[in-house]
């Protein structure tokens, strides 16, 4: 019994039942889900698509999970998405011949690099104007994709040069997408850096009350800055993905709304919006709990029309499952129903 | 709090002072635009009316508003009016909107004001159109809406030059019907072909259009019952959308999917990659047809990966200028017009690809 509650009152468990659940149901209803097959050297099934899509959506609720702790937000990420694709694409070229002017590895850290400045100026706002974070980043959320606009001259630029479609797809040789490995060492490395050192304890510090924080030596502002500059870095690996996986930059399209799912994962993985202790492997589960039911509702053959609802459906489904009212609501259910029994009981005895 | 009410009350009357003058400021610049006008509209109108009973000698002004520059079909459309009214010898008033509704008005008010003989336009929304349309048929100037509609009165506007997108979708499927017909091709997998269909943005007009008149097309045809639309999803217009809703249409049917019908080029490039991770051939396999016809899907199709494409045309100026010329003349022109509009197949791709403006 103690080992139940033990594992029921992990902050992991929830989080993990939800996509569990999704996956049962696809075990059911959706033939071939979890087959896994060899094909051109490489595996082929629907949960690589799911692993291959949600990394770029992990990459980002790895930035937005920090942001999030200190108790900010950052709604720019989307823009900064169609941005770093519309750099990279930009320096390499859309010639048909298949060369690029730039040599890739250039392009790729130039855009990160160009997006780590974006991040600088969301930190600045946030941390040195003492904007309010939703207001900060939406500066850029409105300018990033005219910004990307003006990098392409407002046309989609497609990129013929082969390996730069490896970052989004799989490198030949490799069994599992690119997508996949770039992930996992993103986790890996925040991870360590957060365990070896104090930023994430600084972070959830800054996060339950900044003032309380700043009187016991940590630098806040320093620590706001950084979690902003992460955070754009985080979008402009993503956004490298992301064109990648079409081989294009388009700048209207790209990375759209993907800002309000990163939000969703990290607020599904557990994390609470208001700041302070937060969950990176929530944050990474419940990215993948999104792309899961994407691929769900695609597999399922929902209408077009319908699609968004369903998705409303199994939202406030998994944050029904997570709301502490309402657990409370259900944990109270097993003692209303003893009392009923009792007094039917009652009843049958008074009739004998 | 006393003094924070005396300071709203003298903000509130500063405001309603200022909106005031803005109106009679509004007012008065009208005016003043319209004041000159009344003497020399008397002349133009009697001249234009002389012009138009006696010959059509006398060139004729077109005020065009444009959307603005936001894709490369609207820069080529620009183009193609620029360059029609060079060639069919009409006076172009152009305006660049910049996505604007008001910057289109403006730009509809300055043509009335400087008494153009026609007013063309193509509306960036469909509704709030009624003060500024009444205003041209006040002013004796017919107006001719191109590409979008509105919602307005169609009695205040002459005609409309649009796209059919019921014809473009209805294209796409005969083309097919004729291509497995010529090529004698069979089902892959049982005897009926299935089809998949990436559909556009869920609620814009033209993707409801285009799939309805794909799917009229089949219901339509003698052996309606050889074809099956297997999967259709939306692809949302978007390259990367294409390629997902693809990816997972393969994954259910690999085998199975003899057609693919992508209601624009973008969804049925990223297609094409997903087809091609999935280990088939795109264009052997798997026909694939998109509208548009934009230079990335001649690109597929050279490469033999794409077998057809329905244009969606932004060539339309000459078109326009002609019907300009007829209203002038007065001869009645029908309330809607259509614009006729290419099949390229994957064939003459490559002595097309020149030609493509957009």
């Amino acid at each position: 019994m103690t080992t139940l509650k033990k594992i029921t009152s992990h902050h992991l468990f929830l989080p993990i039942f939800a996509l569990f659940l999704l996956l049962l149901f696809n075990a059911f209803f959706t033939p071939g889900f979890f087959m896994i097959k060899f094909q051109n050297g490489q595996l082929y099934g629907r949960v690589i698509d799911i692993l291959n899509r949600s990394s770029i959506l992990i990459v980002l609720s790895l930035g937005m999970t920090l942001v999030i702790g200190t108790g900010g937000i950052d709604i720019s990420q989307g823009s900064v998405i169609a941005i770093s694709g519309a750099i990279c694409c930009y320096l390499i070229g859309g010639s048909g011949s298949g060369e690029a002017n730039v040599p890739m590895f250039i392009a790729c850290i130039a855009a990160i690099a160009a997006c780590a400045i974006l991040g600088a100026w969301n930190g600045f706002l946030v941390s040195k104007l003492k904007i309010q974070p939703m207001v900060a980043t939406l500066i850029l959320l409105t300018a990033g994709r005219g910004i990307a606009m003006l990098i392409t001259k407002g046309q989609n630029i497609t990129v013929y040069y082969k390996p730069f479609t490896y970052i989004g797809n799989t490198i030949p040789g490799n069994i599992l997408p690119t997508t996949i490995f770039i992930a996992t060492a993103m986790i890996i490395l925040l991870v360590i850096t957060l365990k070896k050192t104090s930023i994430g304890m600084f972070v959830q510090s800054v996060g339950i009350n900044s003032t309380a924080s700043h009187y016991t030596g940590i630098k806040v502002n320093k620590i706001i800055f950084m979690v902003y500059v992460f955070s754009g870095i985080c979008a402009g690996i993503a956004g490298l993905m992301e064109s990648s996986m079409i081989a294009a930059a388009d700048p209207n399209n790209a990375g759209l709304n993907m800002e309000l799912d990163a939000i969703l994962s990290v607020a599904l993985g557990g994390t609470l919006l208001s700041g302070g202790k937060f969950y990176l492997g929530g944050s990474v589960i419940g990215a993948i709990t999104i792309q899961t039911m994407t691929t769900t509702l695609y597999a399922v053959g929902v209408s077009s029309e319908q699609l968004p609802v369903y998705k409303a459906i199994v939202v406030i489904f998994i944050c029904l499952l997570q709301s502490e009212s309402f657990k409370a609501l259900f944990s109270r259910i097993p003692e209303n129903l003893k009392k009923s029994k009792l007094t039917e009981d009652k009843k049958v005895v008074m009739k004998v | 709090m006393k003094l924070l009410k005396k300071l709203l009350s003298v903000l509130l009357v500063l405001v309603m002072l200022f909106s005031l003058a803005a109106c009679g400021e509004n007012g008065s610049a009208s005016n003043s635009s319209a004041s000159p006008s009344p003497s020399s509209s008397a002349n133009s109108s009697s001249s234009s009316n002389s012009s138009s009973t006696g010959s059509s000698d006398k060139k004729i002004t077109l005020g065009f508003a444009q959307v603005g520059s936001e894709s490369e079909w609207r820069t080529a459309n620009t183009e193609d009016i620029k360059r029609a009214a060079e060639a069919a010898g009409i006076t172009l008033q152009f305006s660049d909107a910049q996505q604007k509704q008001e910057n289109q008005i403006k730009a509809i008010r300055s043509f009335i004001a400087s008494e153009v003989d026609v007013i063309s336009f193509c509306p960036i929304v469909a509704t709030g159109w009624d003060t500024v349309l009444q205003e041209a048929k006040d002013a004796g100037i017919p107006v001719i809406l191109v590409d979008r509609g509105v919602s307005a009165d169609p009695s205040l506007y002459v005609t409309h030059i649009c796209a059919d997108a019921l014809a473009e979708g209805a294209n796409a499927f005969n083309w097919i019907h004729g291509y497995i017909k010529e090529k004698g091709k069979t089902p892959r997998s049982g005897d009926v072909f299935n089809i998949a269909i990436l559909e556009g943005t869920v609620g814009s007009s033209v993707a409801a259009d285009r799939l309805k008149g794909f799917k009229d097309a089949i219901a339509a045809v003698e052996d309606a019952d050889k074809y099956n639309i297997l999967f259709s999803q939306t692809g949302e217009y978007t390259r990367a959308k294409g390629k997902e809703v693809m990816e997972s249409f393969l994954k259910s049917g690999a085998d199975k999917i003899d057609i693919l019908f992508a209601a624009n080029d973008d969804m049925a490039l990223g297609a094409i990659q997903a087809i091609e991770a999935a280990g088939l051939k795109p264009g052997e396999d798997i026909i694939i047809v998109s509208i548009d016809a934009a230079k990335g899907a001649f690109n597929a199709m050279i490469e033999g990966k794409m077998n057809c494409a329905v244009e969606h045309t932004p060539n339309f100026g000459d078109l326009l200028m002609e019907t300009a010329k007829k209203i002038v003349a007065g001869e009645e022109v029908p309330s809607k017009i259509m614009v006729e509009e290419g099949i390229f197949p994957a064939d003459i791709a490559a002595q097309e690809l020149p030609n493509r403006t957009y």
